[in-house]
């Protein structure tokens, strides 16, 4: 089943957020706490966040927007993410991802219609000296070949 | 028995937890007592899983172990054992002084650090003046590990001079580049040293709030430097008073969202204000209108993690190792499609032959080495006809190279360095703030010209010889200015491999 976008109201979201309100530039662990709560960014957070930290909805959106990490729908209920860098290439990363891909019939940033997984591009894990490297959730793994991908494919979809 | 097996993310990826389960269950089945300590790794990360047992004192490694290995290293006779681990070559060709305790110490034992040397550069800190400070690390020669080399006390002595009520040390831990992991390894397997090394930045310079900036991709990294600002805290290391001198330091652990450019300084500050990571325009510099337009320094990790060891064993002893204007150690991080990878600290000045071929035993497909990609995404592929080239920041770059944070990625003779010099540009248009046309805009018609070289166009290559040069030119920062370097330097290496396809296509 796809998740469910959850309907947080506004006395849900300033709850969530008022511990950070009296940080030096509370908006990026803000939006980290709104996304581990909910899975994304949901949008009815927007007005009260903008108004607690008095900047323009505008603005916020813009934020949101610049960093890969923040989703504004939910992902399947596991994430993989898959390196696509350098050191992770040079042992037939870019290969291994393609071929996963393919499987599983999803672009970058796709979700099996199952809902149970999203593939994501990563670049670098700091696994350099033993690549490929994949992250299921918030788990790393290293030397992925096919055999270990397939334990991971099974694992999220089970 | 005394056992140790690290926590660090590379053993756990390569099944670290799994070898300790194991362990436990089979000490459990013989009702044998064993003691498991979780440490950071050694950086052999071909031999992780490491397990360590102590024997009279000395550790004996077994290594890469599996959970099938457990019974044997508990009697003592796996065929894995490798001896003692401070007597394997690769320990004992290095000098560690930023990585000394990493891999040796329980990360979140205080007082493990302590008995380790921990402590004592900021104890003889907080009898100096802030200027002494400044000087001990200019006199030191440390220069910016981050990737630009700028000398560390002259930046601490500009945010030294500078007036305001609020300064502060805002550590760069985004640690982006493909083939680098020193950051993630120090942070992992040594958080007190980074929050040691910060104390006394903030001591120096008359900052008393720090900030580190974690990348999301490290979630480990991020638990365990939490916690150990936690204990800090609670020890008195960090707070109003730190360890009792009456001078305040505190800092907090903040993440970072997927952003490539955010290691960028200006980025990382604006991100850190909760604004979008885009590049401010130098002058100001950060030095005097960093964070929240107040003076701040920006250093990376091993910058600042490597500020302990200067005070505990003095300027002089650091400033001795190395190679004409790059003094201290290197903290190399050998990797990619190498037969030894893993962390080596060595004083500047070692070859890049010596480290792919000798350390790191060349490929791990056992072909050719064809180039090696030294310094990140933003520097230059290094044939092998560059390994007499010598590491250190001015020597590699009259080599054509660039250190950076001494990332090196070896590539075997089935690398396609078309293909590599596309993915440059490629994460270059992925990854830039957009703030400069050069780097927004080049980048993508990077990425249409080689697909077009691809394709055998001739007229494309001298085009991108032009973009290339106005992406340096042009770039407000390294990301667009950079990014030509690993571009041009598979042209000019490989010029075969952007020729030859213009054939086969005619
Ligand atoms: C695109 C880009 C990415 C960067 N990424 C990092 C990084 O991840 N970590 C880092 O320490 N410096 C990074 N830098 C360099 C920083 O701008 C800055 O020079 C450094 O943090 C200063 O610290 P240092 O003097 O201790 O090296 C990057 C620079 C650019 C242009
Ligand atoms: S390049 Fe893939 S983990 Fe670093």
């Amino acid at each position: 089943m796809r998740h469910v976008a959850p309907q947080p109201t506004v006395e849900d979201i300033e709850t969530l957020i008022a511990p950070f309100l009296a940080l030096e530039g509370p908006l990026l662990p803000i939006l980290h706490a709104l996304q581990e709560e909910y899975g994304h960014i949901p949008a009815q957070a927007h007005v009260p966040v903008a108004e607690a930290l008095n900047i323009s909805r505008a603005e916020l959106h813009g934020v949101i927007s610049f960093y890969h990490d923040f989703r504004d729908k939910p992902a399947g209920r596991h994430v993989l993410k898959l390196c696509r860098a350098e050191a992770c290439q040079s042992v037939g990363g870019a290969e291994l991802a393609a071929e996963t891909l393919a499987r599983l019939g999803l672009d970058w940033h796709g979700t099996t219609p199952d809902g149970a997984l999203t593939v994501e591009p990563v670049y670098c894990l700091g696994l350099c000296a033993c690549a490929p490297a994949a992250m299921l959730d918030n788990r790393v793994v290293a030397r992925v070949d096919a055999a270990k991908l397939d334990r991971l494919l099974a694992e999220a979809r089970a | 028995m005394k056992l140790r097996v690290p926590m660090d993310s590379a053993a756990r990826a390569l099944g670290a937890d799994e070898v300790v389960d194991a362990l436990v269950a089979e000490a459990g089945r013989r009702g044998q007592q064993i003691e498991v300590i979780r440490t950071g790794s050694r950086g052999m990360v071909w031999l992780e899983p490491l397990v360590e047992v102590e024997i009279d004192g000395i550790r004996h490694g077994y290594g890469p172990a599996g959970p099938e290995d457990a019974a044997a290293i508990l009697d003592g006779t796996s065929v894995k054992a490798l001896g003692p681990v401070a007597d394997l070559d690769w320990m004992r060709r290095q000098t560690r002084l930023t990585f000394a305790r990493v891999g040796v110490i329980d990360p979140l034992s205080l007082a493990e650090y302590e008995a380790h040397g921990g402590l004592a550069g900021l104890r003889r800190a907080l009898a100096m003046t802030g200027q002494q400070i400044v000087d001990e690390v200019k006199l030191s020669g440390l220069r910016g590990r981050g990737g630009a080399g700028f000398p560390t006390g002259i930046k601490w002595q500009t945010v030294h001079d500078a007036a305001g009520p609020q300064k502060y040390i805002v550590c760069n831990a985004d640690e982006g580049d493909s083939g680098t992991f020193a950051d993630r390894m120090l942070m992992e397997g040594d958080p007190f040293t980074l929050i040691e090394g910060m104390a006394i930045a903030g001591l120096g310079v008359g900052a008393a709030r720090g900030y580190v900036y974690l990348r999301s991709e490290y979630p480990d990294a991020i638990a365990v430097m939490r916690g150990a600002v936690l204990t800090a805290r609670e020890a008195g290391l960090l707070g109003r008073d730190v360890l009792g001198s009456g001078r305040a330091f505190d800092m907090e652990i903040r993440v970072g969202a997927g952003a490539y450019v955010c290691g960028e300084e200006t980025s990382l500050l604006n991100s850190l204000e909760g604004k979008r990571g885009v590049v401010r325009a130098k002058p100001p510099l950060p030095a005097l209108e960093g964070f929240l337009g107040r003076p701040t320094v920006v250093n990376n990790v091993i910058s600042l993690a490597t500020v302990p060891v200067i005070f505990e064993k003095g300027a002089q002893h650091y400033a001795d190792f190395g190679l004409g204007r790059s003094r201290g150690t290197v903290t190399l991080q050998i990797a990619g499609n190498v037969a030894r990878g893993g962390l080596f600290e060595t004083a500047f000045g070692i070859s890049l032959g010596e480290v792919v071929n000798d350390l790191g035993g060349g490929t791990a497909s056992g072909r050719p080495v064809k180039a090696v990609q030294v310094g990140g995404p933003l520097g230059a592929y290094l044939p092998v006809s560059r390994f007499d080239a010598a590491l250190g920041y001015e020597e590699l770059d009259a080599s054509g190279g660039l250190l950076g944070h001494a990332g090196l990625v070896v590539f075997d003779d089935t690398a396609d360095m078309l293909a590599m010099a596309r993915f440059a540009m490629e994460f270059c248009a992925v990854e830039s703030c957009g703030k400069c046309t050069p780097c927004r805009i080049g980048a993508v018609r990077g990425v249409e010209t080689l697909d077009r070289i691809a394709a055998g166009d001739p007229a494309a290559l001298p085009l991108l010889t032009d973009l290339c040069e106005t992406m340096k030119d042009g770039s407000l920062c390294a990301l667009g200015g950079f990014t030509p370097f690993p571009v041009m330097s598979a042209v000019t290496h490989f010029p075969d491999e952007f020729a030859r396809l213009k054939e086969a296509a005619e």
